[in-house]
C-alpha cells in the first residue's frame, strides 16, 4: 500500500484553482466594465468557461486517468456534441424566422 | 467473481479491483447522461431568456456581488475536494475527511446563498409563474441546487462510511466518485455564470 506515494504538494490543483479563479474574475471584467458589443463579450466569454471546464475535466477530474481514459476521453467528447446539438440546435429551431413574421 | 477478486497493488486504491474500475467508468457514463440533461435545460433557458411577460428582466433581479460569492464559494469548494481525492491516493484518512468536511462546508455556504437568492426573487415578484423567462430560470437553476443538495448528504453517507471502515479499495472508490460528482456541479456551474447570470447582465 506504500507505493504510489505522490508527491506532497497538489501542484496541479492549485495551478488549476488559481486559474479558475483568473478566468472567472476576467469573465465578469469582459461582460460588465467593457463596451464590446454583445456578440463579442458572448464569444469571449463562452470560450473562457469552455477553458475553464476543461481544466476542471483534465485538473481535477483526472479525465483520461487508467486504462479507461481513451474511453471517458470519447464519451466526454459526444456528450459535448450532444450539447451543440441540443442547445445550438433547439434556439436556432426555435429563435430563427421570427422577425420575418 | 474472479475478476474482481484480482488486486493491482500498483494503482491508487479505487482502481485495484476491476469492479471499481468499471463502477468508475459507468459514472462517467452517467455524468455524459446528465450533461445532456443540463443541456436541454440551458437550450429552454437560451429559447425564452428574454420572454419577461412584463415582469422582471435579469438586470432587475440579479444581483452580480452575491452571483460571484457563489461562484467563489463552488469553485472553492471542486478545488477542495480536488484536495480530498489528493489526500486519499497519499492514504491519509485524516486529511482526505478533513478536506471532505471543508468541501461540504463550501457547498453548504453556496446553498444558502442561492436559498437567499430564490427568496430575494420571490420578494422582487419574479417567481416560476410570472413569465417563462423565470420558469426556465427557475428549473435551470434549481435542478442545479438539488444536485448540490443530493451531493451534500450523498458526501455526509461516503465520509460516514469511510470513519467505520477506514480507506479500502471500496470506500476509496465511493469517494473518488462522489468527488467526479462534486466537479461536475461545479462545470454546470461555470456555464449558468456564463449564460444565465453574465449574460443577462452584460449592458
Amino acid at each position: 500500500m506504500e507505493h504510489h506515494q505522490s508527491k506532497s504538494f497538489p501542484i496541479s490543483h492549485v495551478i488549476g484553482f488559481v486559474v479558475s479563479l483568473a478566468l472567472t474574475f476576467a469573465a465578469a471584467g469582459i461582460a460588465l466594465k467593457t463596451n464590446l458589443s454583445f456578440k463579442v463579450i458572448m464569444w469571449i466569454i463562452g470560450s473562457l468557461a469552455v477553458v475553464q471546464a476543461g481544466m476542471q475535466l483534465f485538473m481535477f477530474m483526472h479525465l483520461r486517468e487508467g486504462e479507461d481514459g481513451k474511453t471517458n476521453l470519447v464519451n466526454m467528447i459526444y456528450a459535448v456534441f450532444m450539447v451543440i446539438v441540443i442547445v445550438v440546435g433547439s434556439i436556432w429551431v426555435l429563435t430563427s424566422g421570427h422577425a420575418a413574421h | 467473481m474472479i475478476m474482481s477478486a484480482k488486486v493491482d497493488t500498483s494503482l491508487p486504491l479505487e482502481y485495484q479491483t476491476e469492479q471499481d474500475r468499471m463502477n468508475i467508468l459507468g459514472f462517467w457514463v452517467f455524468l455524459g447522461a446528465e450533461i445532456v440533461l443540463f443541456a436541454t435545460l440551458f437550450g429552454v433557458y437560451g429559447v425564452l431568456y428574454e420572454r419577461f411577460a412584463g415582469g422582471p428582466t435579469h438586470k432587475d433581479i440579479f444581483v452580480i456581488k452575491d452571483v460571484m460569492i457563489q461562484t467563489v464559494l463552488l469553485l472553492t469548494s471542486s478545488f477542495t475536494m480536488g484536495i480530498a481525492i489528493f489526500e486519499m491516493r497519499r492514504h491519509n484518512l485524516k486529511g482526505l475527511i478533513t478536506w471532505l468536511v471543508i468541501t461540504l462546508a463550501l457547498g453548504a455556504g453556496f446553498l444558502f446563498m442561492e436559498i437567499n437568492e430564490f427568496i430575494h426573487y420571490a420578494h422582487e415578484g419574479a417567481t416560476m409563474q410570472t413569465s417563462a423567462f423565470l420558469s426556465s430560470l427557475f428549473v435551470l437553476l434549481g435542478t442545479h441546487g438539488a444536485h448540490v443538495t443530493l451531493g451534500i448528504g450523498w458526501a455526509t453517507m461516503v465520509i460516514i462510511q469511510l470513519l467505520k471502515r477506514g480507506l479500502t479499495p471500496t470506500t476509496a472508490r465511493k469517494t473518488f466518485i462522489i468527488g467526479l460528482y462534486w466537479h461536475f456541479l461545479d462545470v454546470v456551474w461555470i456555464f449558468i455564470f456564463t449564460f444565465v447570470y453574465l449574460k443577462g447582465l452584460v449592458a
